[in-house]
């Protein structure tokens, strides 16, 4: 058995910061960094050398990484992180930098996902994605993730009796969320006749169940609860979080996550159980993905997927409220920024900044990460729990 | 330019590559835990040992799930829309990625996984029915992989020797659409192969620059596939004619027919040069010091001319014979249609040559001395 994690206690994130999402842009990554933090700095009134911890994620940063981004924007840190590992970065920033306050290594990190999307880069970044993918997977018919997730669905639509109506459900869901969120490059309502008429992409996906690349940003701040309070900040606490690389390697296509592997850790450490969470915002690059995150994050069982999509309500307002802000699904997926859009959602929803999006009476929300297809299936899982701070 | 399939490929993965270009699928089994593995590397996955060694594989499998792709990020796959792949567990083990055959029952089906070189020259798996089948050809993904000479139009340099007159049979019995042969005697010389709608004889010297030249204005741009067959073993005395017709004639070939390939593949024709060589030009055989040099000469244009067509999607085939005498023209002739269609870029023929082929890659100074050996204990 091994060791148990140490508590998060007293760990406050706080500023959820979005930089407007553009289907392409001229502008570098290096661009939207810089919105990024600018944008925390003004929200949080703070000046730019109280950030002393800096944790990035980007897919079109190169040949940069966080280093050069300090130089860049004229930051010094006593503390650096940089973490290409798309949809679970946010998750995994948020552990790595909520254990460098609990240690004294840094007082405010400012955690931020940025990409920028020119009209080559998605290709570019698909192709250099990894020596996997390099050796084994692009030359397949250059689909990117598609391809792999193509089978997947159709593998677990097989193996459970999932109908294309059931993702359906959830994407309809994510697009009458988007309505309320601004940023949403997508907020057209989707209806099911909709989803199930649109063109195939790689069957059985279609359209609809495919993100849309795009340029944009998101960033929070992550300091000690004292600290938020000092600078008069809303915000929201860390009441658990779990991560695990490489899970199930032994079957022989994905069914499900490493979220299985430590989820009673993660309940157990935050003290509820999925019943209390009020919503979930869940990684959504395809729906069979979220499906399983709702089975393997332990809301039903493996393979109780479909049945209960068929009768939770997965808009804010709903029975079980999931990807409140449209997700990917509807906002577009902003790179690297597609693995914060879920914790800057939920720290708007724990600090009523939310608006006409808000989950009503929402105290306790989980965000679940979930990124990097080197080759046949998504390698990184994470899950974090976050509470109203009282 | 023409698109081509995704090339990059780690130097690891170049080892798929290099089997596949001898029509073989292999894959690398740790010697320490007998895992195989896939996508390939350096230290197993499962047991950490470096003692990877690569196998030839059965490519039995089974088909996890499949999807058809109808969008691509590569100009390549999206001028040939829809393309279909999927997953494939093997049974030895690792899950591959594969271009799937349009004829492939639904998933779960049982599957032989085969390794073939694409457009790019680059090694790809491809999962087939499980049964042979010779229907099978006709895939669109699979006579990518080739250059099925069914339809085609076909030069043979030299349609007067053996093994010219047993390839013209061959690939007039393959379907081949047109085939000039050349002849540089009389035409009495190929009266086993008559003239007919797709035979034609045509006059060929490839020691004169000039004639080739001409040759190729008058056979024009419907050109698919060059066979050098061009063989000259004349003694070490006369190792100026060898290098002339060997070497010098290989180039001169190519200097005049490359060209009509190039335009013919821009037209997203599949195109393809074969080069009769020899096994010794990859060690020098005793008997035939000068023959040896000369071919020597050819495989290293060989090289050459397949990295200069290889942005044009054209296959470059070595065929490498063992020593004359060793196989019939026929089953030669019979293995460079199957090259052709099976896209095979190294043919080593007969027992000799794949023996030699195998002894130059695991050390071509151990070869020279078995050689050398040999010799002196004659």
């Amino acid at each position: 058995m091994p060791c148990r994690r140490q508590s998060y206690e007293g760990v406050a994130v706080a500023v959820p910061v979005t930089v407007p999402y553009a289907r392409f842009s001229t502008h570098g990554a290096h661009w939207f960094v810089g919105q990024a933090i600018d944008g925390l700095l003004k929200s949080a009134r703070l000046a730019k050398d109280q950030i002393d911890g800096l944790c990035l994620a980007s897919f079109t940063l190169a040949p940069d990484t966080a280093v050069g981004i300090t130089q860049y924007l004229g930051l010094s840190t006593r503390w650096l992180d940089n973490l290409p590992t798309g949809g679970a970065c946010g998750v995994m920033a948020l552990r790595r930098a909520a254990r460098a306050v609990q240690a004294g290594d840094a007082d405010i990190v400012a955690c931020v996902a940025a990409d920028t999307n020119q009209v080559d880069s998605f290709r570019h970044t698909l192709t250099n994605f990894s020596g996997f993918t390099r050796d084994a997977s692009y030359p397949y018919g250059a689909g990117g993730p598609n391809t792999v997730f193509a089978c997947i669905t159709a593998n677990y639509m097989r193996t459970y009796g999932a109908t294309r109506e059931d993702f359906g459900r959830i994407a309809v869901a994510q697009r009458a969320n988007a309505a309320h969120n601004p940023h949403a490059l997508l907020q057209k309502p989707l209806s099911m006749a909709e989803y199930l008429a649109a063109r195939p992409i790689a069957e059985p996906l279609h359209l609809f169940d495919c993100v849309m690349p795009c340029a944009g940003a998101e960033a929070f701040l992550v300091m000690s609860e004292a600290r938020a309070r000092d600078l008069g900040l809303a915000h929201a606490r860390v009441l658990g979080a779990i991560e695990r690389h490489n899970a199930y390697a032994e079957d022989p296509v994905m069914v499900r996550g490493g979220w299985r592997m430590d989820r009673e850790d993660l309940y157990a450490q935050a003290g509820v159980q999925p019943a209390d969470i009020d919503f979930l915002q869940t990684y959504d690059d395809y729906p069979v993905i979220v499906m399983m995150q709702f089975e393997d994050l332990g809301f039903c069982e493996k393979g109780a997927g479909p049945a209960f999509v068929r009768t939770a309500s997965m808009t804010a307002t709903g029975s079980f409220p999931n990807n409140t802000s449209g997700g990917q699904l509807s906002a577009g997926q902003a790179g690297a920024a597609g693995g914060f859009i879920g914790m800057t959602e939920a720290i708007r929803q724990l600090t009523g900044a939310s608006g006409a999006g808000a989950v009503p009476g929402a105290r306790v929300g989980l965000v679940s990460g979930f990124g990097m297809v080197a080759y046949d299936r998504c390698l990184c899982t994470g899950a974090v729990i976050l509470g109203r701070s009282a | 330019m023409i698109a081509l399939p995704p090339a990059a490929r780690g130097r690891t993965a170049l080892r798929i590559t290099a089997a596949a270009a001898q029509g073989r699928f292999e894959l690398q089994v740790c010697e320490a835990c007998g895992d195989t593995q896939y996508p390939p590397r350096e230290v197993c996955g499962r047991c950490l040992s470096t003692a990877l060694r690569w196998k030839i594989q059965s490519g039995a499998g089974t088909l996890l799930a499949a999807t058809t792709l109808r969008h691509s990020n590569d100009e390549y796959f999206r001028e040939r829309l829809p393309w279909k792949t999927g997953l494939v567990r093997l049974q030895a083990g690792p899950t591959l990625i594969v271009h799937t055959h349009q004829q492939l029952s639904a998933a779960p089906a049982d599957v032989r996984v085969i390794a073939r070189l694409d457009r790019s020259g680059q090694a790809v798996l491809i999962a087939l029915p499980k049964h042979d089948d010779a229907n099978l050809r006709s895939d669109m993904m699979l006579q990518e992989m080739g250059c099925d000479p069914a339809s085609r139009a076909v030069l043979i340099s030299d349609g007067e020797s053996e093994l010219g007159q047993s390839l013209t049979r061959a690939l007039a019995g393959a379907g081949a659409a047109k085939i000039w042969v050349g002849h540089s005697k009389c035409i009495d010389s190929v009266a086993m192969n008559p003239p007919s709608d797709v035979v034609e004889y045509v006059s060929l010297n490839v020691t004169d620059p000039d004639s080739l030249a001409a040759l190729a204005a008058r056979i024009g741009c419907s050109l698919d596939i060059v066979i050098n067959t061009h063989d000259a073993e004349l003694g070490n005395a006369a190792a100026d004619a060898e290098m002339q017709i060997n070497y010098f004639g290989a180039l001169n070939l190519a200097n005049a027919f490359a060209p009509l390939l190039r335009h013919r593949a821009a037209q997203r024709h599949l195109c393809a040069w074969v080069n009769l060589l020899s096994i010794d030009a990859l060690c020098s055989s005793p008997a035939r010091a000068s023959y040896s040099a000369s071919k020597a000469a050819a495989h290293s244009m060989t090289q050459n001319l397949r990295r200069d067509l290889r942005a044009d999607g054209i296959r470059v085939l070595g065929i490498y014979p063992s020593p004359p005498g060793a196989l019939g023209p026929d089953a030669l002739a019979a293995d460079i249609v199957g090259a052709l269609r099976d896209g095979v870029e190294d043919l080593f023929e007969g027992p000799i040559a794949q023996a030699w082929s195998q002894g130059f890659c695991e050390s071509p100074k151990v070869l020279e001395r078995e050689i050398m050996l040999a010799a002196v204990a004659r």
